[in-house]
């Protein structure tokens, strides 16, 4: 009977043990999740800091994006949403719309869960409502699941008559089977934002990328953080490939730097958690010199860690929310905000009337991705507008601009 | 069971027993949570010697406050046999609710935290009603509620939080008394935190407390003893609800506005309340003994964290000792088999 | 003794014959006449209809065949679990850790398949075999260390959260091309996977009407400590209905990883699969004290759920309205029921 009372415990016991083996295996995985245990041991094993380069690391995208940053684009520089680097042009003419009007143009959107999602979408409403041959615009909201997108895209291509299908994917590698679906009916797709692992589409409308958006950052911080000076990381979350790539992006530049990377910590883009990290991180270091971010939403929190403590705030880098933008310009820090250009929520609605009309289309649309610096900071604040506000949302000539993103 | 007399001890037969014999068996029902805390707040300071000194401690504190509150409102809907699952999205609903109103002018901050506490009794006596005279299980009513509020909040706010906070709405989750001797600065929300704990434990050792515990140790026989049991079950969801609001203004003051503040909440105090004692199902444990719960899971979280434990194994280490203090709990109390 | 109080005048599950075991404890006859499947299909019909006309009066489309298999599709990946947790919570038990199992099996099976079809037999087997594994452990927790179902399940949840979130960072493994034919392919217009929904849930509803095991459930469901009395190894039925309820975690999981090409960590909370499922069940009439319910009624929330969303869909109504009206119609069906049911609280 013994063996009954103890069956229990014998669960608890393996459960435990099957965590201690899997546990084990950490310091030989993705270092992206940094922590002081495989931090010693990757000093050891490899020069840096910063744990090991993340899986969804491709060299040529990095060299690409890092050189993007420097060419001048093709287009109009005051209306940057319709600007393209480098871009190769692809025949539409097979897409031309029968009606010259009255489109019905779907979009699937990945989710509405964010500010920058949110500032953008509005933007996008906006969007088509300049576009008289637009009769109709279908939204599909995905609420960030996945199947639930599939079953989306699904239901546009089989049911709704779309005319033109945009889709701003939730996961790379899970929706690019529904994408190569939608391709093969006769309805031109646009994606954006994230992208998906298949050329089929149209056009693959995006800022220069996550590369970009790390090293800008990172190479801020190695401009104004002394050698040796402690730098924190603070990411959202692993295995979102944008986001992995920002790191990637600051991690070349760190390492190539020999910069002193103290921690590398997942903050799951919330204001309270990001506070207590940074708080632990300035008990456990004394001081911190300089926070590197992979995001704006709860860069604000940041500070405040630091406010909170008595302490100086250091370099430390954003977004272009308008709350950080504006305790920069309030607080005099020394910071800069890289930007995952909001304004590129306009572009997939200009390019599906263009697709529509037969025009010409770059293929891959890389838009201009500009970081605020301190110098521009001042055109870019602005008090009317709420905190949760994107400034490059590239807006400010629409129609209804304030009154829309209030 | 020690925890058992305990609770007899302070119920319906009060007058025998001596003090001391009372004051024994109820440490060692409770008690145990405390020496863990103990324990726990003594390995972190070896690990990091500034963790004693008032700053670093009361930053803890500050940081674990909200879910202290949230914890003493599990522990008298639990006790009472209940579950209440809604408190998270009520922090949310909250938090957006006074950023939104008050959009950063101090004088509106007094009414609006008049507002969202009674928000938070609302939210409570609807949960309490809907449980008890509509007889939905507390599950299903709570878990109904954490869907209306999510959605309803950012239904109302289109979307997204916005507006902010005032500066005086967020001294209270982050500031205190200034000048004070020794510390420095001492926390509104510590004071909070020993106001709430002081007036729970005397509320549970009042009527009404008495009576929570005979509900959710025996409904039907509370009932026959003359006890308002739905009346008794309102109160405690009430209460979790005004407590909530309570950790809602903290955790807005702390950490500002935020659409996830509240997420998961529910499933925190529980494990809070559990930590410290309370056996789900109800009837008994102590609520000072929750709040230690929380206390300590925030303790350990920290701990955690100075131990270089990945973030991700956080959520296996706190699953594994969720499940171990309530089967000790349990075993505890069946004596051994 | 509870067990014995016939309640309602339903119609039996499926309408079929049921007098036709004699010798059986009165308890499991009550138990299946009062489950109250077929008002929840009568809901079902009425909410359809209701959809029918809101989304036909705004302009949309409802009657196609391409949006009513799209509500199937919908409704399988939530259905093989639900059906799974209706086990558990006939027994007055519940399993709130399937949505952290349904994302590890996902990543298990489409890591192991790697791209394979000659690794597909040996994934499902490996990814069955965790699901009966993660059963086999709760139900032991909670029966030989009586642990409460909540806290057991909520632990275990956390626990494979931890493993989960430590061993993999985004979507991992491929699931190959023959695979993924579950999730996408269709027999006519119906997609093969409700052909698997439609399976599981016949499996189960035999299992509960025809076996002993099932007797048991709704025995050990009615009342334990009566069942214990009468000799009933009530330990061994919890255990083994909990590994039932997790091997429908599993073999979503798979599914869900035919559909999006590889698993995914994210999948099952992304689904709320765990309080979904617990919604669907008590919507579908299955009581969360135990005892009274089965697994057509499951089905029959199952199919509400999907037809509210799909309409929320075809309208573009705000996800924040959803989720408030998601809440609304949950308590007002327990309530509902609360009242039919009697006395029990």
């Amino acid at each position: 009977m013994t063996w009954r009372r103890f069956a229990g415990l014998f669960a608890l016991l393996a459960c435990a043990l099957i965590i201690g083996a899997c546990g084990t295996d950490d310091s030989d995985s993705d270092g992206a999740s940094g922590d002081a245990a495989t931090e010693q041991e990757s000093t050891e094993k490899t020069e840096s800091q910063t744990g090991e380069q993340s899986e969804f690391f491709v060299q040529e995208d990095y060299d690409k994006q890092l050189a993007q940053r420097s060419i001048e684009p093709e287009g109009d520089p005051s209306t940057p949403w319709t600007q393209a680097i480098e871009p190769e042009m692809v025949d539409t003419a097979d897409y031309k719309a029968e009606q010259a009007g009255n489109w019905n143009v779907c979009f699937s959107n990945a989710a509405n869960d964010n500010p920058w999602r949110q500032t953008g979408f509005k933007t996008m409403k906006e969007e088509v409502k300049l576009h008289d041959e637009i009769g109709k615009f279908t939204v599909l909201d995905a609420e960030a699941k996945d199947d639930k997108q599939i079953s989306d895209i699904e239901s546009m291509t089989s049911g709704n008559k779309c005319d033109a299908l945009i889709v701003s994917p939730n996961t790379t590698a899970t929706l690019t089977p529904a994408v190569e679906e939608a391709c093969s009916t006769d309805i031109p797709v646009i994606v954006f934002d994230r992208g998906v692992e298949t050329d089929c589409p149209v056009t693959f409308i995006h800022p220069i990328g996550g590369y970009a958006f790390g090293a800008d950052a990172a190479e801020f911080l190695v401009e104004n953080v002394d050698e040796g000076g402690k730098i924190l990381a603070l990411r959202i979350l692993p295995g979102v490939d944008v986001l992995e790539t920002r790191w990637s992006g600051a991690k070349g530049i760190f390492d190539e730097a020999g910069m002193n990377v103290v921690g590398v910590e997942f903050t799951d883009g919330d204001a309270a958690k990001t506070k207590s990290i940074v708080s632990d991180y300035i008990q456990r270091e004394g001081t911190i010199d300089g926070v590197w971010m992979d995001a704006g939403a709860t860069s604000v929190a940041a500070i405040e860690a630091f406010e909170d403590a008595g302490q100086e705030v250091p370099p430390i880098t954003g977004e272009d929310q308008l709350d950080f933008l504006t305790k920069w310009q309030e607080d005099g820090l020394t910071a800069i905000a890289p930007v995952y250009s909001n304004f590129q929520w306009r572009t997939p609605i200009i390019a599906a009337t263009q697709i529509l009309k037969g025009e010409e289309v770059p293929k891959e649309w890389v838009l201009p991705q500009v970081p605020v610096t301190q110098d521009e900071l001042g055109d870019w604040v602005d008090p009317e507008m709420p905190p949760l506000h994107y400034a490059k949302c590239g807006c400010e000539d629409m129609p209804n601009y304030p009154d829309a993103w209030k | 069971m020690s925890a058992e007399q305990a609770t007899a001890d302070k119920g319906f037969e009060s007058a025998s027993g001596n003090l001391g014999r009372r004051l024994a068996t109820s440490l060692l029902s409770t008690g145990t949570i405390f020496l863990l805390l103990f324990v726990l707040l003594a390995w972190i300071a070896v690990l990091n010697p500034s963790f004693l000194e008032p700053g670093p401690f009361l930053a803890y504190l500050k940081r674990a406050a909200p879910l202290v509150m949230l914890a003493a409102g599990a522990y008298f809907v639990l006790v009472s046999g209940n579950f209440d699952l809604s408190v998270g999205s009520l922090v949310t609903v909250v938090v957006v609710v006074s950023a939104r109103l008050i959009d950063g002018d101090p004088s509106k901050t007094w009414p609006v935290i008049a507002l969202v506490l009674a928000i938070g009794a609302a939210v409570g006596l609807f949960n309490g009603v809907v449980s008890t005279i509509l007889r939905v299980p507390s599950f299903i009513t709570t878990l109904g509620t954490l869907l209306m509020l999510e959605g309803a909040v950012f239904l109302w706010s289109g979307g997204a939080p916005t507006g902010a906070l005032a500066e005086n709405y967020r001294e209270i989750g982050r500031k205190g008394i200034e000048g004070f001797p020794v510390l420095d600065e001492l926390p509104w929300s510590v004071l909070l935190l020993v106001v709430v704990g002081v007036a729970a434990a005397l509320l549970m050792r009042s009527d009404f407390g008495r009576q929570l515990i005979a509900t959710g140790d025996n409904d039907r026989a509370a009932r026959l003893s003359g006890v308002r049991v739905d009346q008794v079950r309102i109160l405690a969801f009430v209460l979790s609800g005004v407590l909530a609001a309570v950790a809602g203004i903290l955790l807005g003051g702390f950490a500002g506005v935020s659409a996830q503040v509240g997420q998961g909440l529910e499933f925190d105090a529980i494990t809070a309340a559990v930590l410290g004692g309370v056996v789900l199902g109800g009837g008994r444990g102590s609520v000072v003994a929750a709040m230690a719960g929380a206390l300590t899971l925030e303790a350990l979280f920290t701990w955690l964290n100075l131990q270089g434990i990945s973030g991700a194994l956080e959520d296996t280490v706190q699953g594994v000792i969720i499940i171990a203090a309530v089967a000790f709990a349990a075993y505890r109390l069946r004596g051994a088999r | 003794m509870k067990v014995a109080d016939p309640t309602g005048s339903e119609t039996p599950e499926g309408g079929g014959p049921v007098t036709r075991q004699p010798g059986r404890v009165a308890g499991w006859r009550v138990g299946v006449l009062a489950s109250p499947a077929a008002p929840v299909f009568a809901a079902l019909v009425a909410v359809f209809l209701i959809a029918w006309l809101v989304v036909e009066l705004r302009g949309g489309t409802f009657l196609t065949v391409p949006n009513i298999v799209n509500m199937l599709q919908r409704s399988v990946a939530l259905g093989i679990v639900s059906a799974g947790q209706t086990v558990v919570i006939l027994l007055g038990s519940l399993d709130l850790s399937v949505a952290q199992l349904i994302s590890l099996t996902s990543l298990i099976g489409s890591t192991t398949m790697d791209g394979s079809s000659a690794n597909v037999v040996p994934a499902v087997g490996l990814v069955l075999a965790v699901g009966a594994g993660v059963g086999l452990a709760n139900g032991l927790i909670i029966t030989k260390l009586r642990v409460n179902a909540f806290i057991a399940t909520l632990g275990m949840a956390l626990i494979l959260k931890g493993l989960i979130d430590n061993q993999w960072d985004g979507p991992a493994g491929r699931v190959p091309d023959s695979f993924e034919s579950l999730g996408y392919t269709r027999f006519g217009v119906i997609p093969v996977s409700v052909f698997l929904l439609i399976a599981v849930v016949l499996a189960i509803y035999l299992m509960l009407r025809y076996t002993r095991f099932g007797y048991r459930i709704y025995a050990v469901g009615g009342d334990e400590d009566v069942s214990k009395l009468s000799g009933l190894r009530t330990h061994r039925t919890i255990i083994a209905a909990h590994v039932v309820c997790s091997l429908t975690a599993a073999i979503t999981g798979l599914f869900l990883a035919s559909r999006l090409g590889s698993g995914t960590p994210t999948v099952g909370p992304d689904g709320g699969y765990d309080l979904e499922s617990i919604a669907a069940v008590v919507l579908g009439g299955t009581a969360l004290m135990g005892g009274r319910g089965g697994v057509l009624g499951t089905l029959g929330g199952v199919f509400i759920l999907a037809v509210l969303d799909n309409t929320f869909n075809q309208l573009e109504v705000n996800s924040f309205l959803k989720d408030v009206v998601r809440g609304v119609i949950i308590i007002a069906a327990v309530a509902v029921y609360a009242r039919r049911q009697g006395v029990r609280p």
